[in-house]
């Protein structure tokens, strides 16, 4: 009999991952038991994710091991792999998933569409298929569990069934989710080049020719894109996450995004053995297209959970941008930089997990609290709600890229790596890149504009609706969750180069080079990629200098003046008569940017005219790509769905008619 | 961490920290010259900060601690960004804790607070001042970013003090993504420290507020420290353009007699720096708020072609 300790860091993961499933099966047992689900199941789920990040901490630092389970069809069983660039995945996937899931704990009510316990399975479920996908080693495994997870978070989505807008928000999801993976299927077909044999190992093995390479890229990407968000394909994202749940919205964007991230990573630089530079190039575009079009849909949003979903979409656009990068200076040869931009896309992709988990879960909490996920509808929670606002102002500030919070280390790093591309052996290239680096400084400053909105309307000034006075801050659970949450943004911030640590074994797999000595050579409290004189950033130092200017002036002013305050109404001018409704609303704070960026927009807008008794405005604002894209491919499928329709006449003999056909065309092919 | 680079840095903190309400006080004093009026004294900056520290602070009913906390942040921002721009030495104590790219990101930790200070309270004038802040914002600081790395790749550092280093060191050329990205610079500094034509820091008429705007809530000890941020946030600036355009007569590694010559030269810069500002906005007029973007985009394109023509032509 074997110890636990001679158990390797896969046999712990598989074990939590086969708890996780007995968790959520445990729900469905008693169903209504809202105390069991939430109380007991819940917190045991969250600590087995968080037993599953710790152990793909270790793992990240030994060599791949592999595990083949006995399950599924006869002669086609499970193969698993636990490597560094999956460990890592792992341990994103079990911070982010630990507090949410203790924020779970303390969500889920009664008597809101699915019972607790069901959705307690198909939480758990949903978890399950993700942390397989990260460690699944044959097609077929990584097929079942996309399709799993696909389909347990379809179920989560539409977990409110009985609203219209969520069914079909719900439907929209399955459907790309669908035509994605139908993609990713063929890219798999293509990279075994016709061997048959569909585990990972095989394909790495096979020599593609450029053309099926490219390819199996392409597919990939478009499958992968098609899970990620990525213009074109990003039209279900802004439906399904506001339509779900806070924490399963938390879980989608934070964790689910992330696995196609990594299907692409595990794909783009591991499976396949060649790169070109095109590739780069069309990640490139693609990313900035994706990034910019998610960012000015985001500060236009009035609805705070779609504001954050597009705010997703700008995210995943970064980091195809940084994946982009990599693949270039991989086809250039330059592996070093490869790394350097791998590393700020892996950095991303972990705050990214951190910094939209804890602010959809405060959107859940505001949520709860108010009833009202309309912007124009919130405002001045900070008061009543302290612990979700301060600690959703980290999250803000953090998903605005302001330092010394993560979200900054990453866009620095690849800032970073756009500034070293300086020399590659293209024209075009060096034409691309200045401008896709002006769009990434663009898009971050965007960012910034998205987060004092999203706070500032929800948070700050005066509620906009008499009944906002009576919202109660986040319960203990909840709090608790948030907490996590905010801690991971602010210490993945401070500590960058003990980030990079991690982070350099898993370059090392996908493009054989890392930045983790030099980083380290430079100490602990610097974070210099390349050299102490290239650039240096020290986040510890700069939050330490900022607080310690801070708190000498406040000693200061307080010493040679006074510190007398007094509370009086606000001035506002001398004007006497100031009330909420004079706030700017969500629509008034996104309006620079609808005029600046008029033309991504498209715009119908009812004004009333100066005779109207009952004078209304409205604007909605939708997406090009509806009547650009997916208008025409539903109206071309409709029109051949009617051609095939020709066939079906619903007649027993017609039927009976196309079988003997069908049965005498193949007897003359056979027999000719 | 040598001796020299301590005292180097300490004396540009306290020239910044000093002398910034000083450079405010003398473009204040040319502009009423070019304009034919009586010049208020150079020292009228000082005087409003001690009237100012003086008062008391009246903080309105419902002010979050974010409304009260944001003056302090904000200047220590500044005097932090004051502190890493090599205005005297390139060798500073502060340099490597932030690069060319943190101090955009200080400057934008900057925005956000003031920004969010100014809707806390919940005011027309607040919410409408934020907006405007962050759109002039969201276009100055990719546009500032882009100055910065046409001047980084000239180096392939972002290290801010390498950067001034080299430029200081090189023969006397005119690089013409230098000079373009200098165009940007300047535009982008106008509308970062809300001077005509973007803003009016001597406005107080509503409608055309921007960063007054934000302030109006403001009073006592807390109006003084925005009012020393913003004069700091131009001596940084200016800094930053002396820096990167005219380097001549910055002081380098270990250098004690030239930290000595290099403050009267940036005194004499500064001079000219500020007369040069007052210039720009006497002979300008305001813009309505809506060309704002147009300008700001022009400020960015510039910037963005100062990159191409480095990348492209090496030059």
């Amino acid at each position: 009999m074997t110890s636990l300790a001679q158990l390797l860091p896969i046999d712990w993961i598989l074990a939590c991952v086969a708890l996780l499933l007995a968790v959520g099966g445990a729900g469905v047992v008693r169903p209504h038991n809202l105390f069991l689900v939430a109380r007991v199941l819940f917190p045991l789920g969250a600590a087995l994710s968080l037993l599953i990040a710790m152990t793909a901490l270790t793992a990240l630092f030994s060599v791949p091991q592999i595990a083949i389970l006995p399950l599924g069809l006869p002669g086609l069983p499970f193969h698993l792999r636990l490597d560094p660039l999956s460990a890592f995945f792992l341990f994103l996937f079990g911070g982010t998933t630990a507090g949410i899931s203790i924020f779970a704990a303390g969500y889920f009510r009664k008597g809101e569409g699915t019972p607790p316990g069901l959705l307690c399975l198909q939480y758990h479920v949903f978890v399950a298929s993700m942390a397989l996908i990260m460690l699944a080693d044959d097609a077929y495994v990584f097929m079942v569990m996309w399709e799993l997870m696909a389909l347990s978070s379809f179920f989560l989505v539409t977990a409110n069934h009985t609203i219209p807008e969520i069914r079909r928000a719900g439907y929209l999801y399955l459907l790309i989710a669908h035509i994605g993976a139908l993609a990713i299927l063929l890219c798999f077909g293509v990279l075994q080049a016709n061997t048959g044999d569909y585990t990972f190992a095989n394909m790495r093995a096979q020599e593609l020719t450029p053309f099926w390479a490219s390819v199996a890229f392409v597919l990939a990407l478009f499958g992968f894109g098609a899970k990620a968000g990525i213009v074109p394909l990003h039209i279900w994202l802004p439906e399904a996450h506001p339509a779900a749940p806070s924490p399963v919205s938390a879980l989608m964007s934070g964790v689910m995004l992330k696995t196609a991230i990594y299907g692409l990573l595990r794909i783009g630089f591991e499976v396949l053995q060649l790169q070109l530079a095109w590739w780069g190039v069309l990640a490139l575009i693609l990313g900035l297209v994706t990034a910019l079009f998610g960012v000015v849909f985001s500060a236009i949003q009035s609805d705070m959970k779609r504001l954050l979903a597009y705010s997703s979409i700008e995210n995943i656009g970064l980091l195809l941008i940084g994946i982009g990068l990599a693949l270039l200076f991989v086809s250039y040869g330059t592996s070093a930089l490869a790394a350097l931009a791998l590393t700020a896309v892996l950095y991303h992709a972990l705050n990214h997990a951190f910094f939209k988990s804890l602010l959809f879960l405060s959107t859940g909490a505001v949520l709860h609290a108010t009833g009202e996920r309309n912007l124009g509808k919130l405002g001045g929670l900070l008061r009543y709600m302290p612990w979700v606002g301060w600690l959703a102002l980290t999250g803000a500030l953090a998903a605005a890229g302001l330092p010394p919070l993560n979200g900054f280390v990453s866009e620095w790093l690849l800032l970073q790596s756009f500034l070293f591309t300086l020399g590659l052996p293209s024209t075009f290239v060096n034409m691309l890149l200045p401008v896709v680096a002006a769009g990434v400084a663009l898009v971050a400053a965007l960012g910034a504009y998205v987060m004092v909105k999203f706070f500032g309307v929800i948070f700050l000034g005066q509620p906009r609706e008499p009944n906002l006075a009576g919202a109660h801050d986040a319960a203990r659970l909840e709090r608790g969750g948030l907490v996590w949450l905010a801690a991971g943004c602010l210490l993945l911030g401070l500590f960058p180069a003990q980030v990079i640590a991690l982070i350099d074994p898993v370059t090392r797999v996908l493009v054989g080079d890392g930045v983790g000595p030099q980083v380290a050579a430079n100490g602990w409290l610097f974070l210099a990629p390349v050299a102490a004189e290239r650039a240096s950033y020290s986040p510890l130092l700069f939050l330490l200098l900022v607080a310690g200017s801070f708190a000498l002036t406040f000693l200061l002013v307080r010493a040679l003046y006074h510190g007398r305050a007094r509370r009086a109404p606000p001035w506002d001018c001398g004007f006497p008569l100031l009330n909420a409704r004079m706030q700017d609303t969500a629509e008034g704070f996104g309006q620079p940017i609808r005029l600046v960026f008029d033309p991504f927009f498209r715009i119908e807008r009812h004004l009333p005219s100066p005779f109207d008794a009952q004078p209304s405005y409205r604007l909605v604002v939708t997406d090009h790509f509806w009547q650009w894209l997916y208008v025409p491919i539903a109206r071309i499928a409709e029109a051949a769905s009617r051609i095939v329709g020709l066939l079906q006449q619903g007649r027993i003999a017609t039927y009976l008619l196309y079988s003997f056909i069908t049965l005498l065309v193949m007897l003359v092919l056979v027999f000719r | 961490m040598s001796l020299y680079s301590v005292l180097a840095q300490l004396l540009a903190l306290a020239l910044a920290v000093l002398g910034a309400p000083l450079l405010t006080g003398w473009v204040n004093q040319c502009r009423a010259w070019l304009q034919n009026k009586s010049a208020p004294p150079l020292l009228l900056p000082y005087r409003t900060l001690h009237k100012l520290f003086h008062k008391e602070s009246i903080v309105a009913e419902h002010a979050s601690p974010l409304f009260r906390a944001t003056p302090y942040l904000v200047f220590g921002a500044m005097v932090l960004a004051c502190g890493i721009v090599p205005s005297l030495s390139t060798d500073l104590l502060l340099a490597p804790a932030a690069d060319a790219i943190a101090l955009v990101g200080l400057f934008a930790l900057a925005r956000v607070f003031m920004s969010l200070a100014a809707m806390d309270i919940g005011t027309a004038f607040g919410t409408l001042g934020a907006r405007r802040e962050m759109l002039v914002g969201f276009l100055a600081e990719p546009a500032l970013l882009m100055v910065l790395f046409t001047a980084s790749s000239l180096t392939q550092s972002t290290s801010l003090a390498s950067i001034v280093q080299t430029i200081a060191h090189q023969e006397f050329a005119i690089l013409p993504s230098l000079a373009v990205a200098g165009v940007a610079f300047t535009m982008v500094s106008l509308a970062e420290n809300a001077r005509v034509p973007i803003d009016n820091p001597a406005t107080h008429l509503e409608l055309t507020m921007i960063h007054e705007a934000m302030i109006l809530e403001y009073s006592g000890r807390h109006l003084a420290l925005i009012e020393w941020a913003a004069s700091l946030k131009l001596f940084a600036y200016s800094c930053i353009g002396v820096a990167l355009f005219v380097p001549w007569g910055i002081a380098t590694v270990d250098d004690p007699i030239g930290i000595l010559l290099a403050a009267p030269s940036l005194v004499i810069k500064l001079i000219i720096g500020g007369a040069a500002l007052a210039l720009i906005e006497t002979l300008s007029a305001k813009m309505r708020i809506f060309r704002v973007p147009e300008f700001l985009a022009g400020a960015f394109l510039l910037a963005v072609i100062g990159i191409l023509v480095r990348f492209l032509l090496k030059a």
